[in-house]
């Protein structure tokens, strides 16, 4: 844990550092400049916000399985730091497209997939605040989950190509930023560093998260006993 | 197989019986489509903004009563008698077909409504009717498994939709994109992939429903 910890830290720092003193890693104008700095950080937490989104269906299988309260609490864990990773990658996103497309939203279709995250995650919550009972309300998120988690695909990886197929006018700005120049080795350093940076910080979160949760849940046990 | 038609058939009857849901249905999408029709004022609207509204109209009639299967079990306290007798696939395929059948109904009752109401030209009838019905699938496989969350859960209405959206979001602007092409759009191009995607929706949302409905169903 100690690795996880020291890791994120110094490997954020660096990237907030480097980010800022190389060069930025798309000069094209069409690209937004110095925005492009974003990059660094956009996309390393878009990714994890997608991921923290498998660890917990992949959580909330292993609850229905079991039924033990351990994997319930990670996979809520989980969805409350994609919450998070999504509302910021969004807001990172809208800044750099406003640079670079002349526009906070566009509705392309990575918007789209962020934005339908978020709002998933949002029913996901309401859903589990919303029942009282604490079997049915693990049990019935866990479906949930699952489910968001089997159409996810689709959002992800299909649409963004059926977009560009429909919507030939408009993809052009979309596609002259989706395909990546050739990354340069020193943007290719400063990124990998930065994805690996915010796994850790995901890992972090995620063990004091579900502590947090654990120590939660026993409190509520106590004062129900008492 | 003859438990999933003995539960349609119940709820067949017991629709007919009440037209509950049917009425709330058909009203409520020719209430939207007047008030459509109404402000646009027999307008042209753009083929998009049609599409648009269609699949708007049809959505939210849809969320207001294909809850209703489940909600009905529980409220008429059914629901246990239901859980002894039928097996789960059969609940599940049972309660799905019926949904079907209202939505498919909706379709053919609000297709013509509503390229009479809102003035549209209706360029390519098989791939509008081919949508509507990938489209009605993985639109009632979804609800069908929300709905029983939802009764499960003991929260009723606006959560539905809540939880409904997200989920059924790639099915909404694929079959948005596909209905535009159906009334003058741009290029038929790439139906042949909205197609696999609406189809896709279909197969994944109709699985995950299947195998994810005993956890909700058995508590």
């Amino acid at each position: 844990m100690i690795f996880v910890k020291v890791g994120a830290v110094i490997l954020i720092t660096a990237v907030i550092v480097a980010a800022f003193l190389t060069p930025p890693p798309l000069t094209a104008m069409a690209s937004g400049g110095d925005a492009s700095r974003l990059f660094y950080f956009h996309v390393p937490m878009a990714q994890v916000s997608f991921l923290s989104f498998m660890v917990a269906a992949a959580f909330a299988i292993a609850y229905l399985r079991t039924r033990a309260a351990a994997h319930d609490r990670v996979a809520a864990t989980s969805a409350e730091l994609g919450m998070i990773f999504s509302v910021v990658a969004m807001i990172t996103g809208s800044l750099w497209a406003k640079q670079a497309w002349g526009a906070y939203w566009n509705w392309d279709p990575r918007q789209l997939f962020l934005f339908a995250l978020v709002l998933f995650y949002g029913a996901f919550f309401a859903l589990r605040q919303a029942t009282v009972n604490v079997e049915a309300r693990r049990r019935l998120s866990a479906v949930y989950l699952i489910f968001g988690g089997a159409i996810s695909p689709l959002l992800f990886f299909v649409l963004p190509r059926l977009y560009r197929s429909l919507h030939e006018d408009a993809n052009q700005v979309v596609t002259a930023a989706a395909t990546k120049p050739t990354m340069s080795a020193q943007v290719a350093v400063v990124f990998v560093t930065s994805t690996i940076g915010f796994l850790l910080l995901y890992l972090w979160l995620l063990q004091l998260g579900t502590a947090a949760a654990r120590i939660h849940e026993e409190i509520g046990m106590r004062e129900a006993k008492s | 197989m003859t438990e999933i038609w003995a539960i349609f058939g119940k709820d067949v009857r017991t629709e007919y019986r009440t037209r509950y849901a049917v009425n709330a249905l058909f009203l409520f999408a020719l209430v939207t489509l007047t008030a459509l029709s109404f402000a646009t004022g027999g307008a042209g609207i753009s083929p998009l903004l049609a599409a648009v509204f269609f699949w708007v109209i049809l959505f939210f009639s849809a969320l207001s009563s294909l809850a209703q299967t489940f909600v009905k079990e529980t409220e008429t306290k059914t629901e246990l008698f239901l859980k002894l007798t039928a097996p789960d696939d059969a609940v599940f395929f049972g309660k799905w077909g019926f949904n079907l059948l209202l939505i498919v109904l909706l379709e053919i009752v609000l297709t013509p409504l509503f390229v009479v109401m809102l003035n549209v030209t209706m360029t390519h009838w098989g791939i509008w009717i081919t949508t509507l019905l990938l489209g009605g699938i993985g639109l009632v496989s979804t609800t069908t498994l929300l709905g029983a969350l939802i009764a499960a859960a003991n929260v009723r209405g606006a959560l539905f939709s809540v939880l409904a959206f997200p989920v059924l979001l790639p099915l909404l602007v694929t079959a948005i994109r596909v209905c535009e092409v159906c009334l003058g759009g741009r290029s038929e191009t790439a139906t042949g992939d909205a197609f696999l995607v609406l189809g896709a929706y279909a197969v994944i949302s109709t699985t995950a429903g299947w195998l994810l409905f005993p956890f909700v169903w058995r508590d």
